[in-house]
């Protein structure tokens, strides 16, 4: 056993994990983050995509202990103060999702998209969601989401 | 997956300290190649030995004529790098197509050297463009390193700090990707520089290769239709679910020519 210190939504937890724990258990089962999910545990579908240190990564494929002294953001640090953010408005407006399963893989990652490309075009957006699948939806709504919010962040 | 002792040293010298200590160590980088291996009980390490919290092994440098990328630089952050992208863009263009972006944050360049996947993108770069790989003990020729399916010249406890580029003055990579996975059915970085005229080939056989009768080709006229009457033997090619060793053969010469094509 380790203990490992990080910063989740911007609160400073500790707790005694096992070398082999991966950072998705910790979020989901030490401190009871469930909005992280985990689809297929195989680091290909990124339902479990969160943000370390501002950059998305998949949580299933990423030891808590290599997460010690990082800044960890999930999909349950993005609303403030009851308002959602604007990626996540946008995925309700435009109704991108259905069974809601991959969604909040896909709004972090279009969350880490939209850092680096605040105006992606349609094709950039499908290229950087190669590692979110989505089962239900076809993509077009979420790519649809993701441009439109987009375009609320830019004001 | 077994559980292991976890440890971040902060210096080389106490990585290699941990490595030998340990009755079956592993070094880990970024994870995206170890830690599914240890879901799958691939591996069952007594240790594993986080490479992250090591000074001085992320970066990329200019020196010499050569690009220097540490072994730990992400893949997204050569795909992006301004230097990277000027001097060596086939480079920073082979970077930027490997698996996904959360795959690109976090996996590095020495994990991909050192795991050799047969289908990786990297061992394709390091081979094509004359690299050499600097360890903790020595510095290692491209065509010395890569040895067999999943094999390296690595010695046990050695460590990959970095890996310096020749800057080419020519250099193109194409894939031919899975679509599911994004790993190369068939690579092909064709380069001419410094290290000469070399054309590396990834995804095809058992290991990254040189071809040498599309070297022989490009050395006289390196443009793509000088490639129009090779043909590329498909003997001790891979045939698997995804290609037979016939059309992977075809694709090495497609992937080369277009390789040369991009180049501009
Ligand atoms: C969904 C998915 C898609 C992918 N698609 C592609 C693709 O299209 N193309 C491609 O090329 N790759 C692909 N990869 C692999 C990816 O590039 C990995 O980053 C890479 O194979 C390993 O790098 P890593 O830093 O994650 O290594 P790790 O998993 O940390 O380590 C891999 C191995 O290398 C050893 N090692 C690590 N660092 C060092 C070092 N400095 N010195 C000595 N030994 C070391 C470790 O002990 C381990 O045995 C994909 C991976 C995933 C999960
Ligand atoms: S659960 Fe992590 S990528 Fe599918
Ligand atoms: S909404 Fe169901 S998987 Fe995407």
């Amino acid at each position: 056993m380790l203990t490992v210190s990080m910063s989740v939504n911007g609160r400073k937890v500790s707790r005694k994990v096992e070398g082999r724990t991966l950072l998705v258990e910790f979020l989901r089962e030490h401190l009871g983050l469930t909005g992280t999910h985990v689809g297929c545990d195989t680091s290909q579908c990124g339902a479990c995509v969160v943000h370390v240190d501002g950059a998305s990564a998949k949580a299933c494929t990423l030891l808590a202990a290599q997460a010690e002294g990082t800044e960890v953001t999930t999909i349950e640090g993005l609303a403030k103060n009851g308002e959602l953010h604007p990626m996540q408005a946008a995925f309700k407006e435009h109704h991108g999702l259905q069974c809601g399963f991959c969604t909040p893989g896909m709004v972090m990652s279009a969350v880490d998209l939209l850092k680096r490309n605040p105006d992606p075009s349609e094709t950039e957006v499908r290229e950087w969601l190669e590692g979110n699948l989505c089962r239900c939806t076809g993509y077009h709504n979420i790519v649809k989401a993701i441009r439109a919010a987009a375009r609320a962040m830019a004001g | 997956m077994y559980d292991f002792a976890y440890h971040r040293p902060a210096s080389l010298e106490e990585a290699e300290r941990l490595l030998s200590g340990a009755s079956d160590g592993t070094l880990i980088a970024g994870g995206m190649t170890l830690i599914p291996a240890l879901k799958q009980r691939l591996a069952s390490p007594s240790d594993v030995i986080d490479l992250s919290g090591v000074a001085g092994l992320s970066g990329i440098s200019e020196a010499g004529g050569a690009i220097v990328v540490g072994a730990l630089t992400p893949h997204a952050a050569v795909a992006s790098d301004a230097v990277v992208t000027a001097r060596v863009p086939a480079l920073a263009a082979l970077a930027a197509e490997i698996g996904d972006p959360q795959v690109r944050n976090r996996g590095t360049l020495g994990g991909s050297i050192a795991n050799n996947d047969p289908v990786a993108d990297y061992p394709a770069a390091v081979l094509g463009l004359g690299a050499t790989v600097r360890t903790n003990r020595r510095e290692i020729a491209a065509d010395d390193f890569f040895t067999g399916m999943f094999e390296t010249a690595l010695e046990d406890g050695e460590i990959v700090t970095a890996v310096s580029f020749p800057v080419p003055d020519k250099a193109g990579y194409t894939k031919f990707s899975n679509p599911a996975s994004r790993y190369a059915v068939v690579g092909v970085l064709v380069s001419r520089g410094p290290a000469g005229t070399r054309v590396a080939v990834t995804g095809a056989g058992p290991c990254v290769f040189r071809s040498a009768e599309l070297e022989q080709a490009l050395a006289g006229d390196f443009t793509a239709a000088a490639l129009d009457a090779v043909t590329v033997a498909a003997e001790g090619l891979n045939s698997d679910i995804h290609a037979s060793a016939d059309y992977r053969a075809h694709l090495v010469g497609v992937m080369a020519k277009r390789a040369v094509a991009a180049c501009g």
